[in-house]
């Protein structure tokens, strides 16, 4: 395929964009080849998605040239460049769960015999488009609802291609799906590239991009501060043109055993419909990490010491003294913090501003610290101090980046001053730089005397934060492992090749 | 399943059906042992009747909710459309047609209306629809204090009275617009494009669907198919009557048959074929109260029940889906 080196499918020159004065993109060269998946990386901020925005007409670029097929084009909306055959998979789905696969492919482009939508057409046009990307299996007439998400992916990837794509963009394509899945979107991606048809794929997962991508550009500032051939390039390097840090200073450096403090949490065989015989000691100045597979009940270890779906066995006490945490609002009395996984449906309210994001909790579970005024100026402390970057407090939330949006929640419960703080996957869609700020910002809490508890299926980051690690397995926990432990431990604890549990 | 006959009906949910055969068997029971018969010529007809004025104000209240829009001013263009169907005509059959387009013209400008505050100036469906039906309650009320003006007798004769066995013509005329609107939904692009924006409103826009056009012909229909109820009832009353809308209480009683037909208030999911099922459970549970000469308090309680746990079980029901 590279033997006649193609002409370039896209060519983006000097692309700049400046939204209310500030320069989001900057003087962009990028070129895209028929059948090359391209990368596009930086840290959340850099100009990934305004860029990918620019390409498939959302935004206009003030400056520079988009080419696209060999032809200067200017797309005033996404119609015309999906038109001109640009296809987008957005990060999230684009799909009606009540409407059928076809219909939800051929949305906005029926086809219409005398007058009328031709059914036949679309479902043979949409198992066409099915077959062709391997996926001949998945009926057209299946309503998406009833579709895993790999599957409605694929139906979202089929949707962008429906209009002879020769360009799909694809923005976190894999930030829903479980690893399994990951590697039937990776068929996917290699079988349109066979098609001749060029890939950009915006991730924040590494791994993927070197898995797939033949070049990767990384985007810093609202600038391409590279463009490098995938094969010559190495994990680290392309961290260095990100942050300009090396991979090894991700993570703060673990306790001393002198720094830990007395026991601040204990579980004695605590279970629910999800979790048997659940034993655990937290104590005050420890990341404690929580390891296993997808559903092995580690998510709803922290959910039920956050109250959220409660024990209805076992006992548990905090600072020695027992308590029940029948809901979240008796956790957080009891000096407990929860930071949900999935931020966009448990973490934030979208709508609201940044600071009533910030207030949520402290609004509604008055802790006896000074009035309204007195929690306002807190919470403005905390902002400032977990260093979020937004246009201002009052700003809807839904604008901010994950990474943002993640410190917003942090505050929110810093202002109540736990003891005990339950983190659930911290870093999930969230970029490098701000994942580094927000491990500094658990261990500085450790520190400061507060139980940790994260849960984290990245296991570099699982190994790394942790000061001692308890995996999961089908609810209970299989084993504890010591700081120092290795991936492996880890697996093999979580797929039960090791140390099955007593009892 | 095979793919001709995968159309939205298939999903119709089979519970407002069931209902109905209960509702009416155990209607039957009650009211033979209370010594009357809920299944003469007189009580299917008037249960006929009854929901076919009703039936019409559903099928298009169908359409905008699909859209994930409302419509509450209907109960007002009913009426309004009957006098302007009746003083229109002022009893003579020569000016039958013209009253008719007359009145339909009046009912779909008002949707256009409602449309267009919906779209173009962002209000809220409720709200924009509350004080459009408000508006024309101002008028009503302060032009009218009782009936006015006089169908023409071919209508009062036709659509008013007129059956086929124990079928009256409006109920055809009302299985007709339902079977439009169904075939709308599911045959055309417009349909299709209302049930995406009803789905959600910006996966509709990413893929290209005019959203804005889409609900202001829904609303337009809409009030069209109140418009067509007014002129029913205007034959029916033989007369322009400025309450009967209201009195009716279309407005609520359209969307509770909606509900119960399964379609989703917010829109994206919903079945013409379930309306008509809401409506005759609706128009049969009023038949089987007035043969039992139920308490009109009663009546309305029970009414209130039978919608609340409707809806409480097509909740769990997607709750269940969900989970």
């Amino acid at each position: 395929m590279s033997g006649l080196l193609p002409s370039p499918l896209l060519a983006l020159r000097g692309i700049g964009k400046s939204f209310l004065g500030v320069r989001v993109l900057d003087g962009v060269d990028l070129q895209v080849r028929p059948g090359e998946v391209h990368a596009v990386v930086g840290e959340n901020g850099a100009g990934k998605s305004t860029l990918m925005k620019v390409v498939s007409g959302v935004h206009q670029p003030d400056e520079g040239t988009v080419e696209f097929a060999g032809a200067p084009r200017t797309f005033r909306n996404p119609r015309e460049a999906r038109q001109a055959g640009i296809g987008i998979v957005y990060q999230e789905l684009t799909l009606l769960p009540e409407r059928t696969v076809a219909e939800n492919v051929c949305l906005g482009r029926e086809p219409l015999r005398r007058g009328l939508v031709d059914r036949r057409a679309m479902l043979s046009h949409t198992a066409e488009l099915l077959a062709s990307v391997g996926e001949g299996s998945l009926p057209p007439d299946t309503r998406v609802g009833r579709l895993g998400v790999a599957q409605q992916q694929v139906v979202e990837i089929v949707k962008a291609l429906a209009l002879d794509a020769r360009l799909l963009i694809m923005d976190e394509p894999t930030a829903a799906l479980a690893d399994h899945e990951v590697d039937q979107l990776y068929a996917l991606v290699r079988r349109l590239q066979e098609h001749g048809i060029g890939v950009l794929y915006v991730s924040h997962r590494l791994k993927e991009v070197f898995d797939l991508s033949s070049r990767i550009t990384v985007l810093k500032d609202g600038r391409a501060v590279a463009t490098l051939d995938t094969v010559d390039t190495s994990a680290d390097r392309l961290v260095r043109h990100m942050v300009g840090r090396e991979l090894s200073s991700y993570y703060p450096a673990p306790a001393e055993p002198q720094e830990l403090g007395p026991v601040r949490l204990t579980v004695r065989g605590g279970g629910n419909r999800k979790l048997r015989g659940i034993d655990l000691r937290l104590r005050a100045g420890e990341v404690l990490g929580v390891g296993g597979l997808q559903g092995s009940g580690r998510s709803a270890l922290a959910r039920a010491l956050f109250g959220a779906a409660p024990f209805s066995t076992g006992r548990v006490t905090v600072d020695g003294a027992p308590v029940r945490l029948r809901s979240p609002r008796a956790a957080i009395r009891a000096g407990i913090a929860y930071v949900s996984e999935d931020r966009k449906g448990e973490g934030i309210v979208a709508g609201q501003s940044v600071l009533d994001n910030a207030l949520l909790a402290g609004r509604a579970v008055r802790l006896g610290r000074g009035g309204r005024g007195a929690r306002t100026a807190r919470v403005r402390e905390l902002l400032a101090a977990v260093e979020l970057r937004a246009a201002g407090e009052e700003q809807e939330i839904r604008f901010l980046s994950g990474g943002n949006q993640q410190k917003v929640v942090l505050a929110r419960w810093l202002a109540l001053a736990p003891r005990i703080l339950l983190f659930d996957e911290p870093t999930r869609g969230i970029d490098v730089g701000a994942k580094s700020a927000i491990h500094d910002l658990v261990r500085r809490l450790a520190c400061d005397g507060a139980a940790v508890l994260m849960v984290s299926s990245e296991l570099p980051e699982l190994l790394g934060m942790s000061d001692r690690i308890v995996v999961m397995r089908d609810g209970r926990i299989a084993g504890e492992l010591p700081t120092g432990a290795s991936e492996e431990d880890v697996v093999a604890l979580a797929v039960g090749t090791v140390g099955e549990a007593a009892g | 399943m095979s793919g001709a006959l995968s159309l939205p009906t298939r999903r119709t949910p089979p519970g407002v059906f069931v209902a109905l055969v209960l509702t009416l068997a155990i209607g039957w029971i009650v009211v033979t042992l209370d010594g009357g018969r809920l299944f003469s010529v007189p009580t299917t007809v008037s249960l006929l009747h009854v929901a076919a004025g009703l039936g019409l104000v559903a099928v298009g209240q169908t359409l905008v909710i699909v859209g994930g829009s409302l419509d509450l001013s209907v109960a007002f263009v009913v009426s309004l459309s009957t006098l302007v169907a009746a003083e229109t005509m002022a009893g003579d059959d020569g000016a039958l047609l013209p009253a008719i387009g007359l009145t339909l013209a009046v009912s779909a400008t008002i949707g256009l209306v409602n449309g267009l505050l919906v779209t173009a100036a962002r209000i809220n469906p409720f709200i924009a629809t509350v004080g459009v039906g408000l508006l024309l309650k101002g008028y009503l009320d302060n032009g009218y204090d009782g009936p006015a003006g006089k169908t023409a007798p071919a209508l009062v004769q036709g659509l008013g009275y007129q059956r086929i066995g124990p079928v009256p013509l409006s109920f055809l005329l009302l299985l007709a617009v339902a079977a439009a609107a169904w075939f709308v939904l599911a045959r055309t692009r417009f349909g299709h494009h209302l049930i995406a924006v009803g789905g959600d409103p910006e996966v509709a826009r990413l893929s290209g669907v005019r959203g804005s056009r889409v609900l202001v012909t829904a609303h337009v229909l809409c009030a069209l198919c109140a418009g067509l109820a007014g002129v029913y009832l205007a034959g029916r009353l033989g007369a322009g009557a400025p309450r009967v809308g209201t009195e009716g209480l279309y407005d609520l009683e359209s969307i509770a048959a909606v509900v119960l037909g399964g379609t989703a208030l917010a829109g994206g999911r919903g079945s013409v074929v379930g309306t008509v099922g809401g409506v005759l459970l609706l128009a049969s549970m009023d038949a089987i109260f007035n043969q039992l000469e139920v308490d009109v308090f009663f009546k309305q309680a029970i009414r209130g029940v039978i919608i609340i746990a409707a809806v409480a079980v097509y909740a769990r029901r997607a709750m269940r889906k969900a989970s």
